[in-house]
């Protein structure tokens, strides 16, 4: 196991080492006894058995007993849980969203970034939304987990311990790529934060911009059709869409694109299913021109 | 299937049927004999098995190394692979397995019984069984790709997915009918179907689990059978259930999958343990240990394992209260279960330990399932869930109850009662072999789970980090080793089923009813007039002294 890095890492931590060691105890005891009686009274040892039916008094130690190692047990899971849940006074807030397959994460002044920056001994609270389907924020080394439900406004909350990167996991399956829809949280000093915080992020192009939307799970670039179609030469071609169930032919322009990528259900590509997760707020401007001029550039 | 082995006066359920021919293709297909019945199911339970062990296979081959690691497969086959698996197991085998193979065969006789209460409704079950497996197996040729939902159907992911997921759905509900009424007729025929003398207190271990399995499944898989017609209606009529687009609630979905799929564990554990039980007695020699404990806590893990569905929800974002009441009653199931490990390993004691190769099954049973129930208790503990839900270490947690606990149960009785239901000796040096290599196969394939889990490895991942690659490395040559114990218990069974010696009525001195007929039993079970008047495990020789 590796060691927790958030405030409530060390307790959770002792909650399990708990469980575990009464459960390795009872373990050993009940196969150290398996193996003795298997020797001891086997038939060649034992010829004659005993029968002996029952004892109401070991009946009620082993019901009494196990019944107050569980609840010691549930008891020191609980604390823990209790401050996981209630929400910090002095946090910091990040919008996290999970959409197939990657997380956005937008901070109060409306910065958009692909991977989770935190001032360390800060109270985070993450407000986790999903356009498309399930997912799940779970930070193995900051102990918590929340799904990410479509519709619902769930949160949940940590405060860092720690400098370092820590990996960020898709807990809760959502399809194709669920195993690539991974992030990374890097904990720094405050005053790196606020620098960070403060600077425009660098917006990619080309290809690799696509790769870092996490358009290219979907799209390819090469002609071959994927999840959605491919990327390869679709400016200025007339394209057959479905809207409101009518087909109809529409020139692949920018307007087009723009809002194929904002609104992706309104105009259906023939042939294809409402798959793709609307990028409506999880791109800056500039990104999504970005987007735009290099799938312009995308020619055969 | 003509049985060669035995005097001519003494003629079995294989030579006399219940339809006009007693033998041939019809006289099975038409057959109401529950032992025929449960033969028929046993067959095509083990082609079902066979198809998800070897989907299993693939998986830990496709898991081996970090990233892609066999050629043909990519994520999406990668994640039919885990879903057909998943399915397969828990509703086509694992679900049904014990309380439709041996349940059919054994429970009438263990009564002292001619047959169940409704044998036709028995057939029908049975074939309603065929028609959901049968669809089952459709949904993965359908157009758009075989289901790649999970097993458990999480919407609104599943919406996704083009017609094979409704074809899954439909197949899992037709199954839930197939159960229903399995369970109908088990309290029928318990309560009505008893031999003279026989109470409830002298009813076999094994009936008393069955009897408390078939009322979770009259009460519970109903509960399924409406989720997925829910499921239907928001599909086809737009009727905003579970589809967040629709204004429905995705959390909704989960609280009724797992209000049935929870209890659902019950009915596939419940069994084995009677099965286990049943067996300990006969290969100790002596009386079982607590036997009314034993009976009685099935009831109460019956019953309280109703109630803590929530326990599978702890991240959904469910209100924090909700979440500490199920936590709790979650752990009230431990004190029975705990309560049954005592009792079984206290039979030990001053015991005859016999070490056949049920006995075998039995104890790796007990050291199995012990382990799957103790990491049940951090899965149930709050904080402790929060960091393992959706790990490796849940995988590890259900395959060492499921495989490790029941599947080990069923290879047991089959060792067990193949010589009452087949009329022939299994081969006991192979037996002892084969099952040595499944019990380290099976700890090698497992146990590498929980290190996984602890370290953060989620589940349903098609590619991995390469910090975690040993670990996988290790659990995939456990499924090598696991698979080569399986492939030579089948060839035991098959072999022995016409080379094997010849069973006489009662190989293991065992003292339920089933062993008071001749092995196999004629059609309606016993040539005599049963009547009882000694405990299920009381030994003649107690009585004398
Ligand atoms: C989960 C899969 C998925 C992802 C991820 C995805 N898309 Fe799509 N996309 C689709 C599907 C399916 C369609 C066709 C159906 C439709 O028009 O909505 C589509 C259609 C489109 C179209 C219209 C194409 C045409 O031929 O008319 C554009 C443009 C587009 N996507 C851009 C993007 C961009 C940019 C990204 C990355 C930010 C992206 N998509 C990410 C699945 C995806
Ligand atoms: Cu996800």
């Amino acid at each position: 196991m590796f060691s927790g890095v958030s405030t409530f890492a060390p307790e959770i931590d002792s909650a399990m080492a708990f469980i575990l060691w009464w459960s390795a105890i009872l373990m050993i005891g009940i196969t150290a006894f398996m193996v003795y009686c298997m020797v001891r009274y086997s038939r060649k040892n034992n010829p004659k058995p005993t029968h002996i039916h029952g004892s109401v008094a070991l009946e009620t130690i082993w019901t009494v007993l196990p019944t107050i190692l569980v609840l010691i047990m549930f008891y020191k899971a609980f604390g823990t849980f209790e401050l996981m849940t209630t929400r910090p006074d002095d946090a910091m807030k990040v919008k996290v969203t999970g959409l197939k397959w990657r997380w956005v994460f937008e901070y109060e002044n409306g910065k958009k970034a692909d991977e989770l920056v935190v001032p360390v001994n800060q109270a985070v609270e993450l407000e986790l939304h999903s356009p498309d389907v399930l997912h799940s924020f779970y930070v193995p080394a900051f102990r918590i987990k929340k799904d990410v439900v479509p519709g619902k406004d769930n949160w949940t909350w940590f405060e860092a311990s720690e400098k370092g990167n820590y990996n960020v996991f898709c807990a809760e399956y959502c399809g194709n790529d669920h195993s690539y829809m991974l992030s990374t949280v890097r904990v720094v000093d405050s005053g790196e934060y606020s620098t960070w915080l403060n600077t425009k992020s660098e917006v990619l192009s080309g290809p690799d911009l696509l790769a870092a939307k996490g358009c290219i799970a979907c799209h390819s670039l090469d002609g071959s059709s994927l999840v959605g179609p491919t990327f390869q030469g679709i400016f200025g071609k007339m394209e057959t869409v479905v809207t409101d169930g009518e087909e109809r032919q529409q020139r692949v322009d920018e307007d087009y694109l723009r809002k194929s990528i904002l609104e992706p259900a309104v105009d259906l590509v023939k042939g294809y299913a409402n798959q793709m997760p609307s990028q409506a707020g999880l791109l800056t401007d500039e990104e999504l021109d970005a987007i735009i001029e290099t799938i312009k550039e995308l020619k055969e | 299937m003509a049985y060669a082995g035995v005097a001519p006066e003494r003629t079995t359920f294989y030579e006399q049927g219940t339809t006009d021919k007693p033998t041939g293709l019809k006289s099975w297909l038409l057959s109401t004999d529950h032992k025929r019945i449960g033969i028929m199911y046993l067959t095509a339970m083990m082609f079902f098995f066979a198809i998800a062990v070897s989907l299993g296979l693939l998986i830990r081959l496709e898991l081996l190394t970090s990233g892609p690691t066999l050629p043909f497969v990519n994520q999406r086959i990668y994640n039919s692979f885990f879903t057909l698996h998943g399915v397969i197991m828990i509703f086509l085998f694992v679900v049904p397995g014990l309380p439709s193979v041996f349940g059919n065969f054994f429970l009438p006789l263990q009564l002292g019984a001619e047959d169940v209460s409704f044998p036709r409704l028995n057939l029908f079950s049975f074939y309603l069984y065929m028609t959901g497996a049968v669809l089952a197996l459709v949904s993965i040729v359908m157009p758009g790709g075989s289901p790649d939902t999970g097993w458990t159907f999480y919407v609104p992911y599943s919406y996704e997915t083009g017609p094979a997921a409704i074809m899954a759905g439909l197949a899992a509900f037709v199954l839930g009918f197939s159960s229903i009424l399995t369970g109908l007729n088990f309290v029928t025929t318990i309560h009505r179907m008893r031999a003279k003398g026989m109470g409830f207190f002298k009813m076999p271990l094994f009936t008393w689990s069955l009897y408390a399995t078939a009322w979770i499944q009259v009460l519970a898989t109903p509960v399924i059978g409406i989720t997925l017609m829910l499921v239907l209606a928001e599909r086809f009529l737009q009727v905003g259930v579970f589809n967040p687009a629709l204004g429905g609630d995705p959390v909704l979905y989960q609280h009724l999958f797992w209000m049935y799929s929870h209890p659902a564990v019950y009915v596939m554990v419940l069994p084995a343990m009677g099965v286990v039980s049943d067996m300990l007695a006969t290969f100790c020699h002596r009386t079982i240990f607590g036997y009314k404990a034993i009976a009685l806590s099935s009831m109460s893990i019956a019953v309280v394992g109703y109630l803590v569905w929530g326990h599978h929800m702890f991240t959904t974002g469910i209100s924090p209260t909700s979440a500490k009441i199920f936590s709790l009653l979650t752990f009230f199931v431990a004190v029975p279960t705990g309560m049954k490990i005592f009792n079984w390993v206290a039979t030990m004691y001053k015991a005859s330990i016999e070490l056949k190769t049920p006995m075998l099954y039995t104890l790796a049973f007990i050291f199995q399932f012990s382990i799957g129930g103790l990491t049940g208790l951090p899965l149930a503990a709050l904080s402790t869930d929060i960091q393992l839900h959706d790990t490796y270490f849940v995988l590890g947690h259900f395959h060492y109850v499921a495989f490790g606990g029941i599947v080990f149960a069923f290879f047991g009785g089959l060792y067990y009662w193949y010589p009452k239901m087949f009329g022939r000796m299994y081969d006991e040096r192979q037996g002892v072999i084969g099952f040595l290599l499944q019990f380290i196969g099976f700890n090698l394939l497992y146990f590498p789970m929980f290190m996984l889990g602890l370290k953060g490895m989620p589940r349903r991942y098609y590619d991995y980090l390469p910090e975690y690659e040993s670990l996988h490395a290790l659990s995939t040559y456990g499924s090598w080793i696991l698979a080569a114990g399986l492939l030579l218990m089948a060839w035991n069974f098959l072999r022995s089923l016409g080379k094997g010696e010849e069973a006489p009525d009662n190989p293991w001195e065992g003292t339920t009813l089933e062993w008071d007929t001749t092995s196999p039993p004629p059609l309606l079970n016993f040539d005599k007039e049963i009547v009882v008047t000694r405990g299920p495990y009381d030994y003649p020789e107690e009585e004398t002294r």
